[in-house]
């Protein structure tokens, strides 16, 4: 695998879109092509090289191509954005979007990444080790296809809407998360391991979410059910298991209602 | 204004019976003439296919039911916006473009006349300011009657000729082109929860029958000899086994003439066909009916068709048929956006996914192409898509090849996941014709601006025309190496000249053209009920007062052209 180094040499007055920091982009490129891929700042298109210093030639393919991102980044969206292969490590913080549309591969914040990570991801994996914001793996404004593939891991907090129209892959959270989780989702795994505020599941046809810490207000679409021991992460532990949002349309299978389930930590 | 010459193209024009000879077409100050002067510009189209400027008889394409979808659908814009780029301004969007986008890229694909198909009278300024904001291309809009409270009042007592003046009044004030009829009488009876599937189910509260409704505004629009015959969407659209209505609304046209001075011959036109064109009792038998369709059109000569194309895409539905927009949100549980206009219509939006992976939306891919290839008469069955209902305007281009090469409908019949159930649904795998380009020409020019009544302004190259001419990269004398080549050429074409001013060139819009903005001032004799009872509505049930209801003036309408009737001497 070719790693290919981008730092941050001269921050930009307004938001840089950087789409084109992608595996799948910078594969086949030299040191050279990759600083001349094009990049907005507003309305105004510019060079990556321009900002960033570009060391190292990408490999041939995305799946041997490593993208190591320098540097202050906070204010770059769009790192990752639809890769399919390889790897993207951003040693910093960065802004929105990151490893938006993501289908393959693996993505690293080592810092905070901003709302809308991971937007209607279809597979791969992004670690973020710091904080998430808002609308993590949820879909795009208007759509009602979200996250449907691949994993998240959080190791820090993440905002509101985590998982809005999840349709499957799986979200961990480390921390705490903020109000609206899984909102109208039908399919894939939210677990958090700290404390969730309100509106958990509200619309949820289908999927599941896995609480460890407590929950502020419960929705009054769900139903309690049974207690059930569940293994997670290699750790046994028991949960109260409630099944929702019974103000929602659901499947049927064999004669029986679908719903989606929701499990609280004993 | 300058001198063009079109030099050595094959000509198709049926206007005046031209099948793809070599001929020059000169244009001088905006219209087609004999011949030009020596300082006119060459056009050389030698090996190239040159026709009329096309004309959309039915589409979506402004006013507030589109902007809606706009608005609700911004996952409709990504990635799919245009930035500035020479003479065009930005734009967005894929089933539902912004105006800007809407009128390039019909002038790119060689359309220069477009009917919006469904203005609520209401919303008149609405649409007239997104149609001033279309570039290139002429446009009407044909504001709604079927579920218009005067219209079912007047026809209730069987009143024509209130009823024609209340339709000249309402063109007047929307500055509308056409009458049109949506899910007549349904959506009114929508607003108290309920429907009418056939021509017979009572109208709630106004105690008349869809029926009644659409023989009337015959009766009306040819008492006022108007250029476009009614243009109706049928009850019960999209439904299993809604052929028998879409027969029983087509036979209530029986008996009638057209009676205008535009040699218009229809007295209805049936839009989007394919939406009403099935046979089963539900989505498990679903068929196509097509050929029942098709067999009554082909014997009746006062009626014409557009087919409402599938064309397998994401896209937004959007109608004027407010039932049939929640029932479509029921099945497929998609966002649901509902309007009332109150006293006139209403509507809803829902996005809807064609996939070639279920077989219903395969059925109707075939039901539209069936029916375009099973009327005989070319000049009598136009090509939309219902835009954005079936598909996106933008994919004629693939519509055309579809038609035009029996190879792309077989490999296209291959890659559906129930190729079988699509064959034994419909017979789309035993009809081998191909449409001509003469044809092709028929559906898309020289008929549908007869059918609009326009046969003297658009639609041919017969000199004293509007200059409206496209040339096509595609050489009729060569055997076609690849069916997606017909699909390039007619997305993007060589040149375009709108009203004698060449807007297009390779598919690069080169100027923003004078676009108009089409209407019919159709002249009544004083009435003065129909005058006090406009004021009545006004005063009893309106939101607005009647003088800020009219579309006028330059803001408006910047660029007019008044179709003229008139009926004082009836």
């Amino acid at each position: 695998m070719e790693t290919v180094t981008i730092t941050m040499k001269n921050q930009p007055a307004l938001y840089l879109e950087a789409d084109n920091v992608s595996p799948d982009v910078f594969a086949g490129k030299t040191a050279a092509q990759i600083a001349d891929l094009h990049v907005f700042e507003g309305n105004a298109k510019g060079k990556l090289g321009a900002y960033f210093d570009v060391n190292g030639n990408a490999g041939a393919t995305a799946a041997d191509t490593r993208i190591v991102v320098k540097g202050d980044v906070k204010k770059v969206k769009y790192l990752g954005m639809k890769m399919s292969a390889g790897e993207v490590v951003v040693e910093g913080s960065t802004d929105q979007y990151a490893g938006a549309w993501m289908s393959g591969g693996k993505m690293v914040v080592r810092g905070n990444a901003e709302a809308f990570a991971a937007t209607a991801m279809k597979g791969g994996e992004l670690v973020i080790e710091g904080n998430a914001g808002n609308y993590l793996g949820a879909a795009y404004r208007g759509d009602w296809r979200g996250m449907s593939g691949g994993k998240i891991l959080v190791k820090g907090n993440a905002g509101s809407d985590v998982g809005m129209y999840m349709l499957g892959g799986e979200i961990a959270i480390n921390g705490n998360v903020d109000v609206h989780v899984a909102t109208h989702a039908e399919g894939g795994r939210v677990i958090i391991k700290g404390n969730a505020k309100s509106k958990i599941g509200g619309q949820l046809v289908d999927g599941e979410i896995i609480i460890f810490g407590s929950i502020d207000v419960m929705m009054p679409g769900f139903k309690y059910v049974d207690d059930k021991e569940l293994e997670v992460d290699g750790a046994k532990a028991k949960f109260a298991h409630y099944i929702g949002d019974t103000g929602e349309r659901h499947k049927k299978r064999k004669g029986q209602m679908i719903y989606g389930n929701l499990y609280k930590k004993i | 204004m300058s001198e063009y010459l079109i030099k050595n193209g094959h000509v198709f024009d049926p206007v005046q019976g031209i099948k793809g000879d070599k001929k020059d077409i000169a244009i001088k100050d905006g219209k087609i003439v004999d011949k030009v002067s020596s300082d006119a510009k060459v056009i050389d189209a030698k090996g190239r296919t040159v026709m009329a400027g096309a004309v959309e008889i039915h589409a979506h394409i402004a006013g507030p039911k589109v902007n809606m979808g706009r608005i609700y659908r911004p996952e409709d814009k990504l990635f799919s916006c245009t930035p500035t780029k020479g003479m065009e301004r930005m734009g967005g969007g894929y089933s539902i473009p912004t105006t800007f986008k809407t009128g390039y890229e019909y002038a790119k694909m060689g359309y220069t006349t477009a009917m919006e198909a469904a203005m609520p009278p209401l919303f008149s300024r609405h649409v007239h300011e997104e149609i001033r904001d279309t570039p290139i291309i002429d446009e009407g809009a044909f504001p709604v009657f079927g579920n218009n409270w005067f219209v079912m009042e007047y026809l209730k007592n069987n009143e024509i000729e209130n009823t024609a003046a209340y339709v000249a009044w309402l063109l007047r004030a929307t500055k509308g082109y056409a009458v049109k009829l949506v899910n007549p009488g349904g959506t009114e009876a929508w607003a108290w929860g309920l429907n009418c599937l056939s021509v017979n189910d009572p109208v709630p509260y106004f105690d008349i029958t869809p029926a009644e409704i659409i023989k009337g505004l015959i009766e009306a629009n040819e008492f006022l000899g108007l250029p476009h015959s009614i243009h109706i969407h049928p009850n019960n659209l999209g439904n299993p086994g809604n052929y028998t209505t879409t027969l029983d609304t087509l036979k209530l046209a029986e008996g009638y003439k057209a009676k205008n001075k535009f040699g218009r011959e229809q007295v209805m036109h049936l839009t989007h066909a394919q939406f009403h064109s099935y046979g089963g009792e539900t989505w498990a038998n679903f068929e196509s009916k097509a050929k029942e369709i098709t067999d009554y059109v082909n014997r009746n000569k006062n009626i014409t068709i557009d087919t409402g194309n599938v064309t397998l895409d994401e896209t937004t539905t959007m109608t004027a048929d407010g039932p049939f927009e929640h029932h479509l949100t029921e099945l497929n549980h998609l966002k649901w956006a509902n309007i009332d206009v109150e006293l006139e219509t209403g509507s809803g939006v829902v996005p809807y996914i064609y996939s070639p992976n279920i077989s219903v939306c395969a059925i109707q891919w075939a039901i539209g192409l069936e029916l375009a290839l099973m009327t005989k008469d070319s000049m009598r069955c136009f090509i939309t898509t219902d835009h954005p209902n079936a598909g996106p305007f933008t994919r004629y281009p693939r519509v055309i090849k579809w038609l035009m090469s029996a190879k792309a409908r077989e490999a296209q019949i291959n890659a559906f996941k129930h190729k079988d159930k699509v064959l034994s649904a419909s017979s789309i795998g035993s009809l081998d014709r191909e449409i001509t380009l003469y044809e092709l020409a028929q559906m898309t020019r020289a008929g549908p601006a007869k059918s609009l009544g326009l046969t003297h302004i658009c639609g041919g190259l017969k000199p004293g025309m509007d200059a409206d001419v496209v040339v096509y990269d595609f050489n009729p004398e060569k055997p076609v190496a690849s069916p997606d080549l017909i699909e390039k050429a007619f997305s993007r074409a060589a040149h375009v000249f709108k009203n004698g001013v060449e807007v297009v060139q390779n598919g690069e819009i080169v100027s923003n053209g004078n676009k108009r903005t089409l209407w019919v001032d159709a002249k009544v004799k004083e009435n003065p009920q129909v005058m006090r009872d406009i004021n009545d509505k006004f005063l009893k049930f309106y939101s607005m007062t009647q003088a800020n209801y009219e579309a006028l003036g330059h803001h408006f309408i910047p660029n007019p052209l008044a179709i003229e009737v008139d009926a004082t001497q009836v």
